[in-house]
């Protein structure tokens, strides 16, 4: 009887699938690898820190999630929250489009920040959501992240970036564009303090960003074949009139040509940031007062 | 007539219209061009070197555009690649410890998205530009001649005083770019360019830069003259504010000037 039930359910669940949009594999119980095609049941691929079990790909993470991951149960404390998306070109449609994410997706913006122990350890951290337009920066990006490095420098605190983006945030133009300025120099600043700053970049990582914030780490961390790079793969294909090869601009193409300096499978990244914050902890860091 | 966004991007973008080389050879004199990153190689498409405006020695950056389908190959169209802008830094950096003013020339569609600029590092040679020029501890003047399009721009854009020409453009992609993106369709790209706010008067109303200097009705070639002496009394005029102020208030003034962005 009950086997006949769940039979049933599942029979449901799989016709519902078919139904469904690509883009839309997320919403059901079941999500599809895009990369080994396996179909694997959601709640086991979160509990597995979204990783797929069958062949390790790294699944795009919420903000939300990966504070989870990182941060010690109940110590994250947001920064920055009453900052919110500005409409500086009033650009035709753009604010009813962040309301409807914003409704939809329960995220206000496309990076979290906030202040949080790791393994015990105080940092600043700051996180990307890749859900609220491609993780893309306007100026509430900015100035989020901004006001997060500078609290990192009022409190002597490490400072901690997960970065996942498409770049600047086109509706806001050029303000965007003012953005990579802005967090660059705010590092600038930190680095004047002798304070730590781990970048971790995460698939995937480009324009704006990697040419800002992202790049500008002491120690720069990737999740495994993340793409990581300035120009998208289809700007640089449309340029040079060729397929790019295989593995170009990921993360472990950028490990071999010396632009980050560790790729890190998500299980080990609490653990090696934890690490790294402890190894800066008796030297520079607080030596700096 | 008063000129459409799309009627300036392209005189930003006409082959005669006066590229860096022009208002160096005409503003400073005894420019001496100095070449290469240290690193890897000398990108042609930023010129660099030391000159005299009138008896102050000065770093001047420029990108350069070419007249001509020639020169734009040599030029690579004033695309910089990351040597480009590490041979800028390099240079920025000198200028810091003689203690001369950088003036900067913004003439660029973008920096080069190539995968040679992809495997050297292009968003990082942007990012360190950003990061450097922001404590330089001496005055900074960016000046956008033409086309001023995305990172490629801004990694020689942070100065103490932004200004334009009236027909140039600033913006985060080109309309084209920025069509395909929020349009999927860079046929779009006039239609973009409205949109945008990329002309120097909205970029003025936005706070972005400081001064326009004016044009003749059919562009800067019409009467360059007259533009190079406005920008040269631009430039004494600032350079001598600029340099009233202590190192540590140039910087933080020009800290917080991107800050309120």
């Amino acid at each position: 009887m009950i086997i006949d039930k769940v039979k049933k359910i599942n029979e449901e669940e799989k016709v519902k699938k078919r139904n469904e949009k690509a883009s839309d594999r997320m919403i059901g119980k079941w999500v599809k690898c895009d990369n080994c095609k396996e179909i694997l049941y959601k709640e086991e691929l979160h509990k597995n820190l979204s990783v797929c079990p069958n062949c390790g790909k790294h699944f795009r993470l919420s903000a939300r999630r990966r504070i989870k991951q990182i941060a010690d149960e109940g110590t994250f404390e947001e920064i920055g929250k009453d900052i919110l998306t500005s409409d500086p070109l009033q650009f035709d449609g753009y604010m009813k489009k962040v309301e409807t994410l914003r409704e939809k997706t329960k995220i206000d913006e496309a990076v979290k920040c906030g202040i949080c122990e790791i393994e015990g350890q105080k940092v600043v951290l700051g996180v990307m959501d890749g859900n609220f337009l491609m993780g893309s920066m306007g100026r509430a990006v900015g100035e989020r992240i901004t006001l997060a490095i500078e609290t990192a420098i009022k409190k002597k605190l490490p400072l901690i970036m997960f970065c996942v983006s498409g770049g600047a945030r086109m509706q806001e133009g050029i303000v965007s564009l003012m953005q990579m300025a802005k967090t660059s120099a705010a590092i600038a600043k930190l680095n004047e303090k002798g304070l730590l700053y781990i970048s971790v970049l995460t698939d995937p990582t480009t324009g704006g960003v990697t040419a800002s914030f992202a790049s500008l780490g002491d120690i720069i961390l990737a999740e495994p074949k993340a793409l990581i790079g300035f120009a998208g793969p289809r700007v640089i294909e449309q340029t040079i009139k060729q397929k790019l090869p295989k593995g170009f601009q990921s993360s472990e193409f950028l490990l071999e040509h010396g632009f980050i300096d560790k790729i890190v499978e998500r299980k080990d990244m609490k653990e090696t940031l934890a690490k790294l914050l402890r190894l800066h902890a008796k030297g520079g860091a607080k030596r700096n007062e | 007539m008063s000129k459409t966004a799309w009627d300036r991007v392209t005189l930003a973008r006409e082959l005669e219209r006066p590229k860096a080389t022009d208002y160096i050879n005409n503003i400073f004199h005894d420019f001496i061009e100095l070449h290469g990153d240290r690193y890897f190689g000398d990108d042609k498409s930023i010129v660099a070197g030391i000159a005299l405006l009138d008896d102050k020695p000065v770093t001047i950056i420029g990108e350069q555009k070419g007249k001509n389908v020639k020169e734009n190959m040599e030029r690579n169209f004033g695309m910089p690649e990351p040597e480009g802008y590490r041979k800028a830094l390099r240079l920025m950096k000198q200028a810091e410890k003689f203690k001369r003013p950088i003036i900067t020339f913004i003439d660029t569609p973008g920096a080069y998205p190539g995968m040679g600029a992809e495997e050297r590092g292009q968003g990082e040679a942007i990012a360190k530009n950003l990061m450097e020029m922001s404590k330089l501890k001496v005055p900074i003047i960016c000046i956008v001649i033409g086309e001023g399009s995305s990172g490629g721009a801004l990694a020689i854009g942070v100065g103490d005083k932004i200004i334009m020409l009236e027909n140039a453009v600033y913006s985060v992609l080109s309309p084209e770019g920025f069509a395909s993106i929020l349009y999927k369709d860079s046929s779009k790209a006039k239609e973009a360019a409205e949109n945008m706010k990329l002309t120097a008067k909205d970029l003025k109303k936005l706070g972005i830069i400081d001064k326009i200097i004016k044009e003749p009705e059919k562009g800067a070639q019409n009467d360059f003259e007259a533009i190079c002496e406005n920008i040269k009394e631009y430039l004494l005029k600032e350079i001598k504010n600029l340099e009233k102020l202590t190192e540590k208030e140039l910087v933080e003034q020009r800290y917080k000037k991107f800050r309120v962005m």
